[in-house]
């Protein structure tokens, strides 16, 4: 199976983060007033094999752990989707 | 003394150390590939500044898997004299060899520019030629060099005497001005607990010729040949 994962990457709320400063700045100088706050952060897809969904979960949460993330300043969260469905036994061929 | 210099794909500082350290300072030096996984004919490693693996990621997180930090950690965990600058000291912290993380300058810009450094103690095997308090002129050169730890961390680095420079003024006092990225506690350089792991933003390698606008990083280099010194005495 063919699983896609999106990983969203962000930034602990105690960490400061002078890029989502800069861009609430951006969004009150449009006149975006009601913005009373922006965090920056990453996101990605990582296509993977796996045997089944709960195998892919944990795979990408490894990897999550071991690079994509780094603990001391970010957190994140995994959404997992099946890319393409299983085909279906003693279907006839078309 | 033999030093080697760690050349990741994209580091870009690895010639002004050994010009540092070889050819100013009269060491052997040799540069060490990123697949290397022997270190044992070295006495000093340095990872030096640049974009190593492009800072895609993170800064340094992608050197941190590449196979020569694992002799790098191995040679750190023997007490061998490492010293990570800037893009080599967020390796390290990747690494987990030093505490804490780099982020994004506090004025989102890339800062270019000399800084003054207040040594913060003598113990580190990179500080030994210094006096605490006295200042040293060291450039910088970075975009990622906010020092930040948990309120643990820091206070744990600050107790255990682990904060081996700080940004400050001129007459060495440590103010907000000074603090050129937003670094707690304006912190620019580290040392693990046993002090023999330090990493540092500045650059001492561009400040050890009058030609170059400075002597000052001199000091960090001579530090580690004479903390090698008394190792061996």
């Amino acid at each position: 199976m063919i699983y896609r994962a999106e990983v969203f990457v962000t930034l602990k709320p105690v960490v400061n983060d002078p890029a989502g400063l800069t861009i609430k700045g951006g969004l009150h100088a449009l006149g975006f007033d009601s913005v009373t706050d922006v965090r920056a952060g990453k996101y990605l897809v990582v296509t993977l094999e796996a045997d089944d969904g709960d195998q892919a979960r944990s795979r990408v949460e490894e990897m999550t752990r071991q690079l994509l993330a780094n603990a001391v300043i970010e957190d994140f969260r995994i959404e997992l989707q099946p890319v393409s469905e299983p085909i279906a036994v003693g279907e006839p061929a078309e | 003394m033999r030093t080697g210099i760690i050349v990741f794909p994209g580091t870009w500082s690895d010639r002004d150390c050994a010009h540092a350290v070889g050819e100013i300072l009269g060491q052997r030096t040799r540069y060490v590939d990123h697949r290397e996984e022997r270190l044992d004919d070295l006495d000093l490693v340095i990872l030096p500044g640049g974009f190593s693996y492009g800072d895609y990621l993170r800064c340094g997180a992608i050197a941190r898997f590449a196979p020569v930090m694992e002799a790098v950690t191995d040679f750190a965990n023997r007490g061998g004299l490492v010293l990570g600058i800037c893009n080599g000291f967020q390796i390290l912290q990747e690494a987990r060899l030093l505490p804490g993380a780099l982020l994004r300058n506090a004025s989102c810009e890339f800062r270019c520019e000399w800084v003054n450094l207040r040594v913060e103690q003598s113990e580190s095997a990179f500080t030994l030629d210094s006096r605490p308090g006295q200042v040293l002129r060291i450039p910088i050169s970075h975009g990622e060099g906010n020092f930040f730890a948990d309120p643990q961390t820091l206070e744990a680095i600050e107790r255990n005497g682990q904060v081996v420079f700080r940004y400050c003024a001129q007459d060495g006092r440590v103010t907000a001005e000074s603090n050129p990225n937003g670094s707690l506690s304006n912190i620019a350089g580290i040392a693990n607990a046993r002090g023999n792991v330090v990493g540092m933003m500045p650059h001492p390698e561009r400040a050890c010729e009058d030609l170059l606008g400075g002597t000052d990083g001199l000091a960090v280099f001579r530090s580690a040949i004479h903390a090698l010194a008394r190792v061996a005495a």
